[in-house]
């Protein structure tokens, strides 16, 4: 199979759905005759001309609320914030309406929409360009959040969401953006389903649940621990709404242990959900408590060493797997 | 450059003044019935009503084709009137009835009909607009020449929301009417007392869009502004911002206390420029007794028939939160 990168084969995803669906369009900031601050667009513009690559206003607000009713009307909007943070002046649009459209419509409404950007710590890129916020969308309603760790995922995951009529919340890691992966070929058309979560590695000694690239963490973690002799599962939900609690209840019944890696932060957070779901349906497949590994509660800092006292690491979570198998 | 409309109101036939009459009357008399209805219980949430601001909502839907669309606002009971919401479906929706328009989802101010081009009333300000500019969007990328319309009320005008729509609909050419009633207060807080320039038109003219100054209790003004706005847009000229000056006659809310922030005497001043009682004056007073007993009918039977409107089924509460079933 053909190698991509993460960008290349997302975007790959993209053009494939625009060329697909001429009520696709992309809005955001710098996206058109530029190809987007991450490359997300580059040659679509050429291809798919100013409509349909549309350079925005710096006005996040502005521009989601302007495609979802842009939604409402029967366009497939892909709205490209380049860094999740920017999102955030958007919140009432997408709390408020984007996520609730079609519930108040009784059905009647469509909200076929993708919200895109990255996130994720690294780069010294400070507390307005770093944020992780899976809990923060999949605590609401009507929202689908979609985490992709994988060239091949952000292909099949990306033209999911782009044909969905949920409105989908699509989260790039940083840290993956550059990462080489095996892509089938452009006519294979692979769509990759949301609630479908994937074990990246097996193992017989604890499970390992990683969001984004707490999965990347975890698969490096689990090198070294097998130099130990211990054998980490590790599963990659690939969506957080929705959840595939089956699969991870499932490795946690042969294991007895789990560890959640998060690099968004724990309160009431996505590892909390699993850790909850768990401790429901698996309680008497447990050996230990559940465990959890995120990025510690504060802002982000700025210099590299202060950036890494605050993040789950490799080390950190091989560490983690030691304590818990000693419990 | 801002026009003052009301001076170049075009000569009509009796038959189309009896029209925009007949249709302010249905939002008025509904409006009535529903405020005894809250008055009575039987309305379970809030309830602000649209009297007094009759000829915006249908001045501009005269205009408007079935398949041309609208947003609204908190008020919005007028506009989905206008777009063809029928009283029982939208009276129904009040009283959280299964045949209410949005099937008891929604209440006063969530009330959607996208049957009829109705996109929803909205408990927030300043989101119509930028909703209707995306509308206004897809109907450009369909090739449509179709035209969508946000309502919104003076508070909007000084929401970010406005602000934004108004530069991108500009910017991109969008079909759309951006419609300010602006009824001077933003709820119980005077326009003026707010606004760094309170001249609502010079504000669309900041961002290069055409805005027109309008008396809002003027259904002939309105109707007039409306249809130049329209056929620009459906031309593929762009947006137009029409700024109607109106007043809301009673509390900002049924049941609220409407006192502290205006006098009676303004009230009374403006219940003399009621927009349903200028048009009249030019109509034969038997045709308008005619209309009033036609709707007087029409909005009893609304009534009458909502109350028969069975209670959604609980079993229904997860539908639709998704576009398919939702997963575990």
């Amino acid at each position: 199979m053909r190698e991509l990168t993460f960008t290349e084969a997302a975007r790959e995803g993209l053009a494939e759905e625009m060329e697909r669906d001429p009520m696709v369009f992309v809005v955001g900031e710098g996206i058109g005759a530029r190809g987007g601050n991450f490359a997300t667009t580059v040659g679509l513009f050429e291809r798919f001309g100013p409509e349909r690559l549309r350079d925005t206003p710096i006005a996040e607000r502005g521009f989601t609320g302007l495609c979802t009713g842009a939604a409402m009307a029967g366009a497939r909007p892909v709205v490209d914030y380049m860094f999740f943070d920017f999102a955030l002046d958007a919140l009432g649009e997408i709390i408020n309406q984007t996520s609730k459209i079609q519930y108040m419509s009784d059905g009647r409404l469509r909200m076929p929409i993708v919200l895109r950007g990255c996130v994720g710590i690294g780069s010294s890129a400070a507390t307005h360009h770093s944020g992780s916020y899976y809990s923060l969308f999949a605590h609401i309603p009507g929202l689908r959040v979609v985490a992709p760790t994988t060239p091949r995922d952000a292909k099949g995951l990306l033209k999911t969401a782009i044909r969905s009529d949920d409105p989908v919340v699509f989260m790039e890691h940083r840290s993956m953006l550059a990462l080489r992966g095996p892509v089938p070929d452009a006519d294979a058309d692979e769509l990759i389903g949301f609630g479908e979560a994937c074990v990246r590695r097996s193992g017989k000694d604890v499970t390992i649940v990683g969001i984004a690239n707490g999965v990347t963490l975890a698969l490096a973690a689990s090198e070294t621990l097998a130099g130990e002799g211990v054998e980490a599962e590790v599963i990659d939900p690939r969506s957080l709404a929705p959840l595939d609690i089956d699969t991870i209840l499932g490795s946690v019944a042969r294991t007895g242990r789990l560890l959640i890696v998060d690099e968004d932060y724990a309160p009431c957070g996505v590892g909390a959900e699993i850790a909850a779901q768990v401790a429901d349906r698996g309680f008497n497949d447990l050996d230990a408590p559940i465990r959890r590994l995120n990025t510690r509660h504060a802002p982000i800092p700025y210099s590299p060493p202060l950036e890494q006292a605050l993040i789950p690491t490799a080390p950190t979570i091989a560490q983690a797997v030691r304590d818990l198998l000693a419990e | 450059m801002i026009d003052t409309a009301s001076s170049t109101r075009s000569v009509r036939a009796t038959s189309e003044k009896l029209a925009l009459y007949r249709q302010m009357l249905i939002v008025r008399r509904t409006e009535e019935q529903l405020a005894r209805a809250h008055a009575q219980g039987l309305v379970h949430g809030a309830c602000h009503t649209y009297v007094g601001e009759e000829a915006i909502a249908v001045g501009v839907c005269a205009n408007l084709r079935a398949d041309d669309t609208v947003f609204s606002t908190h008020r919005g009971h007028g506009h989905a009137l206008a777009k063809g919401v029928p009283p029982r479906q939208l009276i129904a929706e009040l009283l959280g009835r299964a045949g209410g328009c949005s099937h008891g989802r929604g209440g006063s101010m969530h009330v959607f009909s996208p049957e009829v081009g109705m996109l929803g009333t909205s408990g927030i300000v300043g989101p119509s607009l930028l909703m209707a500019a995306g509308v206004a969007y897809a109907f450009r990328l369909a090739k449509s020449d179709r035209v969508s319309v946000a309502f919104f009320g003076d508070g909007a005008s000084n929401n970010g929301a406005f602000h934004e729509a108004l530069n991108m609909a500009s910017i991109w050419k969008l079909p759309v009417l951006f419609v300010c009633e602006n009824n001077q207060y933003a709820t119980e807080v005077p326009f003026v007392s707010v606004a760094g320039n309170a001249d609502v038109g010079a504000r669309g003219n900041a961002y290069g869009l055409p805005s027109v100054n309008l008396d809002g209790n003027d259904v002939e003004a309105v109707f007039d502004a409306a249809r130049t706005a329209v056929e620009h847009a459906r031309a593929g000229d762009g947006p137009t911002l029409l700024a109607c000056t109106t007043y809301r006659t009673r509390a900002h809310s049924e049941g609220m206390r409407d006192a502290g922030y205006r006098t009676r005497e303004e009230v009374e001043a403006w219940r003399a420029r009621d927009p349903l009682k200028r048009l009249a004056d030019s109509l034969e007073p038997n045709e308008v007794e005619s209309v009033e007993r036609e709707i007087q009918a029409l909005v009893d039977d609304a009534l009458e028939w909502a109350k028969s409107s069975p209670y959604p089924d609980p079993a229904s509460v997860l539908d639709h939160v998704y576009d398919e079933a939702p997963h575990a």
